[in-house]
């Protein structure tokens, strides 16, 4: 007998779609919730369909206001529902800051464990798509930072599938931060597979350095590694998949083998994850380390103008870069402090 | 009561002024016919009325015991609801079991309809737990005080009750100030756009903290409402037998797919917003002294003596009963203690969470090194 196999060829767009769809079917408590997700199918297209299929009732075009859209779902959440915000882009979710951090991450904690926040909140994340002021951030670290929450980042179809699933089975709140460049790479997506949203994974094994990052610079850090390689580099490549928590282990074991990290996100680097990172891998791997963990980052400056998001984003030659920094080879980042 | 709004019972037409005030009983405790909302309290006779007579007392009892056990240090803070007791009853006690609260943080009154157990209304207040109770058990959300959030909440909620198909209600408790925030707003918007069936329920105490109602409206609060499409009523909120009506008629819209109703009972913080308050930096005593006039008691009292009830009898047997509760309350205070120091970490997840569970194990070890020390 042939085995039974689900996998199609998805966008990472359509693996999302794919999630709801299945978590609306699967669950009549689930629903979706945010503005254009109905008719529309959202601005990214990513709910295309599902209001058709599943009505007004379930998939709700909410007005627009983001701190409604979270308080609300707050209700639904008393009442026993689970709630899918969709947050029409990074930039908008800071009206819904409020609700996030002070009633969706402690309600729970508030009330001994009486009321549960199954809230999954949509966010399309990060720039490279050219789009205008608030379009492109990557505001992470805000989430990470608080408790209560969980944070995820999908980078590729399959994963964008599976973790979306179990981010809504959760009970935990779940900020899913979507890559949006990324909405339309295509990718195997087995629609069974199991949802991890507490670990990393390894996406590319290397000896000599070990490259940490997450969402839309996965792809780029996979081709830093094969670039690197022709190199006589070896760099290992990690999507952490998960920001908060953020899986720890996979990284120490990883920098134990390889005595270097770098760290890269398209956040800005004060107080970015980059800096949680290398203080929580510094704690753990110090003797273990050949050189101070290094930050390929955004700017610390608001996201810029798109004709120079090319220069703030973290690209394949930054990466390499850093790698460089890691390795103590001549930097074009740090050899100006030589010429004082 | 009436189980139907009669058909040419039109909320936004009877939209009120500040002077149509919906009041039943005045300050002297006069009944006043209303042929609107007469109908809707014709079953309160004085029996309900006494019962309510005794909540209030109590609850007062309470306000002011917790005020002096904040005092002495038993609290870390209190916010009275001294002169709020009539909007809070009258409101609480036309709910069903069923239905579900949505308070900030000075409805101990609602709570106590509620059956809030009487420890359980000072945990948050003298810092042994986040929250008094269980939501569930009770019908109550744990109190907000983040202004105006919970409004948003309860508005969650009615719209989870309409999809359940279920004729269960929400009511968001807020005060003046809170109708600045955005929540508020947002709320009302939601609210109306999918007619969830939920009762804004605005205590107009005139003082948010220091400022006065004219910071937060330049019209009636009331007035508000019927721009988002929900209609809205003004009622004395120190005449309990008005609240009680106007709850009523915002329940049977609401139940019935009507849809919000907003109701903003105009009454009076007699005391500080709380207990590190001092409302005499900006409060003019001639104020308070009009509104102690308007005291929700008093009032139906005088009520109830017009009605040939026997009240010096009723305030012995309501006074020695509130003497009890002060006394539960204040017992109940004294034993509660803080929890075990590892419980810091509980119900911050539903499970596992990698950093979490390492400092906890962390602090764990940490804390064995003091075993058997004194």
């Amino acid at each position: 007998m042939m085995l039974q196999t689900s996998t199609r060829q998805l966008t990472l767009g359509q693996a999302i779609n794919s999630a709801l769809r299945r978590a609306l079917q699967e669950d009549d408590k689930v629903l979706l919730l945010g503005e254009d997700i109905g008719k529309l199918g959202g601005v990214f297209r990513v709910t295309d369909g599902l209001q058709a299929d599943f009505g007004s009732d379930r998939v709700m075009d909410a007005p627009l206001a983001e701190s409604g859209i979270i308080g609300t779902a707050v209700g639904l959440a008393y009442r026993g529902y689970r709630p899918v915000c969709e947050i029409q882009f990074d930039g908008f979710i800071y009206p819904g800051f409020d609700q996030i951090v002070a009633q969706v991450a402690k309600l729970h904690y508030r009330t001994q464990g009486a009321v549960r926040m199954p809230i999954t909140i949509r966010v399309p994340f990060g720039g490279g798509i050219g789009a205008v002021e608030h379009h492109s951030e990557s505001p992470e670290a805000y989430f990470a930072h608080t408790s209560g929450l969980r944070v995820v980042a999908p980078s590729n179809p399959q994963d964008a599938h599976s973790m979306l699933r179990a981010a809504i089975a959760s009970d935990d709140p779940v900020l899913f931060f979507e890559p949006k460049r990324r909405y339309w790479v295509k990718g195997a997506v087995d629609e069974d597979a199991p949802g991890d949203i507490e670990h990393a994974a390894v996406v590319a094994e290397g000896a000599d350095v070990t490259l940490v990052t997450y969402g839309a610079l996965v792809a780029v850090a996979k081709d830093a590694a094969l670039a690197a390689a022709e190199d006589g580099v070896s760099i290992e490549v990690i999507d952490l998949r998960s920001l908060s928590p953020i899986d720890f282990d996979t990284v120490e074991r990883s920098v134990k083998k390889t005595g270097r990290l770098v760290i890269s996100h398209e956040a800005q680097q004060f107080a970015g994850l980059g800096a949680e990172i290398a203080a929580s891998v510094t704690e753990r791997c110090f003797d273990y380390l050949d050189h101070a963990p290094v930050r390929v980052t955004g700017f610390d400056t608001p996201y810029p103008p798109s004709a120079l998001e090319d220069h703030f984003l973290p690209d394949l030659d930054r990466m390499l870069d850093g790698v460089d920094r890691a390795l103590r080879k001549p930097n074009s980042l740090t050899d100006w402090k030589a010429d004082e | 009561m009436p189980t139907t709004v009669s058909k040419d019972f039109r909320l936004t037409e009877s939209h009120i002024r500040q002077e149509d005030v919906v009041q039943l009983v005045t300050p002297a405790g006069v009944r006043v016919a209303n042929p609107t909302f007469d109908p809707w309290v014709e079953d309160v006779g004085p029996d309900q009325l006494a019962s309510f007579y005794e909540d209030m007392v109590l609850v007062r009892r309470i306000d002011t015991e917790a005020t002096a056990l904040q005092r002495q240090g038993e609290l870390g803070l209190w916010p009275p609801l001294l002169g709020q007791e009539a909007a809070q009853i009258g409101s609480a006690r036309a709910l069903r079991a069923d239905d579900f609260a949505f308070t900030s943080y000075r409805e101990h009154a609602v709570a106590w309809c509620r059956g809030v157990a009487l420890p359980d209304l000072l945990r948050m207040w003298r810092g042994t737990s986040a929250s008094g109770w269980n939501p569930y058990d009770v019908g109550v959300a744990t109190p907000a005080i983040i202004i105006g959030a919970q409004t948003l909440h309860a508005t969650g909620y009615a719209l989870g009750c309409q999809k359940d198909g279920v004729d269960t209600i929400a009511i968001a408790y807020f005060g003046d100030g809170a109708t600045s925030e955005g929540d508020v707003n947002e709320a009302m918007v939601f609210a109306a756009s999918f007619q969830a069936p939920v009762i804004f329920f605005c205590e107009n105490n005139q003082w948010a903290i220091s400022e006065p109602v004219r910071v937060q409206a330049r019209n009636h609060i009331a007035d508000r409402a019927p721009g988002f499409g929900i209609p809205s009523l003004r009622v004395d909120g120190n005449d309990v037998l008005a609240v009680h009506a106007a709850t009523r008629v915002a329940l049977q819209r609401a139940r019935s797919g009507g849809g919000p109703t907003f109701i903003e009972a105009v009454t009076y913080r007699m005391g500080p917003h709380t207990t590190s308050d001092d409302p005499t930096r900006y409060r003019d005593p001639d104020e308070l002294a009009t509104w102690q006039g308007r005291d929700p008691i008093a009032r139906l009292g005088l009520l109830l003596q017009s009605l040939d009830v026997d009240v010096d009898a009723l305030d012995r047997a309501v006074t020695t009963k509130a003497d009890e509760t002060a006394r539960a309350l204040r017992a109940g205070c004294l034993a509660l203690t803080a929890p075990e120091p590892l419980s810091v970490f509980d119900n911050v997840y539903t499970g596992a969470h990698s950093w979490l569970d390492r400092q906890r194990s962390q602090y764990a070890a940490y804390l064995a090194q003091f075993d058997g020390e004194a």
